[in-house]
């Protein structure tokens, strides 16, 4: 799905274009017209800066779709279909209370991505581990330290009560962290956790783990030649660390649905 | 997919103000104090606020006030990291109300 502002669906288009799916880029509004939700089985929100991220990153996209498509995006993900927030898509599936989802589209938020702790936009490579304790279906193929870009201003994630971080962590809702590059996580530091991030989250999911919400690109380390040493290496890997994200969600639907 | 919206028959004039609550950490803002030290002012706090401004239609100040608040609730503050105030006048007349959201 993507808005005016959206400006990473190409990119992950290419990436399931690339392991068979048949993907068609549609605008909110599309959606709003046609109520045609339930003809897809997964739904991806992408990165960019939706509505110029006017008032908050995320905001207006996540509290047009709770005014308009609440209940189809309830039905959604209560049958399990995966839904990716990638960067703004993140941002926005926690304005829309999709995540963390202890209550589906809750629309007093528990958790916030705040602007980063540097101050800065963070635009570089980062290392992730993932949680292997997880359910999240998203992370099932992929290395447990992989290396994904972020570029972002508002990625910290924070929440006011800390019995929410407690439950994210005692569910297993913390799903990948940021870590140094021998797979240490970060506990904080920058600059390998990018933004101060509680916890060290780079991506969290629901308690079910069909909805992931991610600050990193897995769609810009899909390809190999998207690697920063591609020019540097004689031979290039086909592909890059989010290839394994990816592949997770297809084989999810493919095997679910 | 248009929603009926509701216009009164009073104008009235709203001045929002939505800022991270003092228990956020506020990087920019730090930055800002920082400037500004080093152009020697001697600052020893600094918070950082969004404004809006917006013109209304409404039964009753009540009525206005009440959209005001749903407004900040609903989209314009975040209730996990802000904190938000509102004014709304009406010919001249000022209401004033604060409130952690």
């Amino acid at each position: 799905m993507r808005v005016g502002g959206t400006n990473r669906d190409t990119d992950a288009a290419r990436a399931f274009e690339n392991l068979g799916v048949n993907v068609e880029v549609l605008h909110l509004n599309d959606i709003l017209r046609r109520r045609n939700l339930f003809t897809y089985q997964g739904l991806v929100f992408p990165g960019g800066f939706a509505y110029g991220d006017y008032v908050r990153a995320g905001a207006i996209w996540g509290k047009r779709m709770l005014a308009f498509i609440k209940e189809d995006l309830r039905k959604f993900a209560e049958s399990k279909k995966p839904i990716l927030g990638i960067c703004n898509g993140f941002q926005v599936l926690v304005e829309a209370g999709l995540l963390p989802g202890f209550e589906l589209l809750q629309e007093t938020q528990q958790v916030a991505l705040a602007g980063n702790a540097s101050s800065k936009f963070e635009c570089r490579w980062v290392y992730l581990k993932k949680n292997p304790q997880s359910k999240c279906i998203f992370t099932k193929e992929m290395l447990d330290i992989v290396r994904f870009p972020v570029a972002h201003a508002e990625g910290r994630f924070i929440t006011e009560n800390p019995e929410v971080l407690q439950r994210l962590v005692e569910g297993e809702q913390v799903a990948i962290q940021y870590a140094t590059k021998n797979g240490t996580l970060s506990n904080g530091s920058y600059p390998s956790n990018p933004n101060g991030s509680a916890l060290d989250v780079a991506g969290i999911c629901n308690p079910e783990g069909t909805i992931l919400g991610l600050m990193p690109h897995p769609e810009d380390a899909f390809f190999g030649y998207q690697v920063p040493e591609w020019t540097r290496e004689r031979k290039i890997e086909t592909y890059g660390d989010g290839f394994g994200l990816f592949k997770s969600m297809v084989d999810h639907i493919e095997m679910a649905f | 997919m248009k929603k009926k919206v509701e216009f009164g028959n009073l104008k009235f004039k709203a001045r929002i103000e939505v800022m991270l609550r003092g228990s956020t950490i506020d990087p920019a803002a730090e930055t800002i104090k920082k400037s500004l030290i080093d152009l020697n002012f001697p600052v020893t706090g600094t918070k950082l606020a969004q404004v809006y401004d917006l013109t209304l239609e409404a039964k009753t100040k009540k009525d206005a006030e009440e959209l005001v608040q749903l407004m900040c609730t609903r989209l314009l503050a975040n209730p996990v990291k802000d904190e938000y105030s509102f004014e709304v006048e009406e010919d001249g007349n000022s209401v004033s109300s604060k409130s952690n959201s």
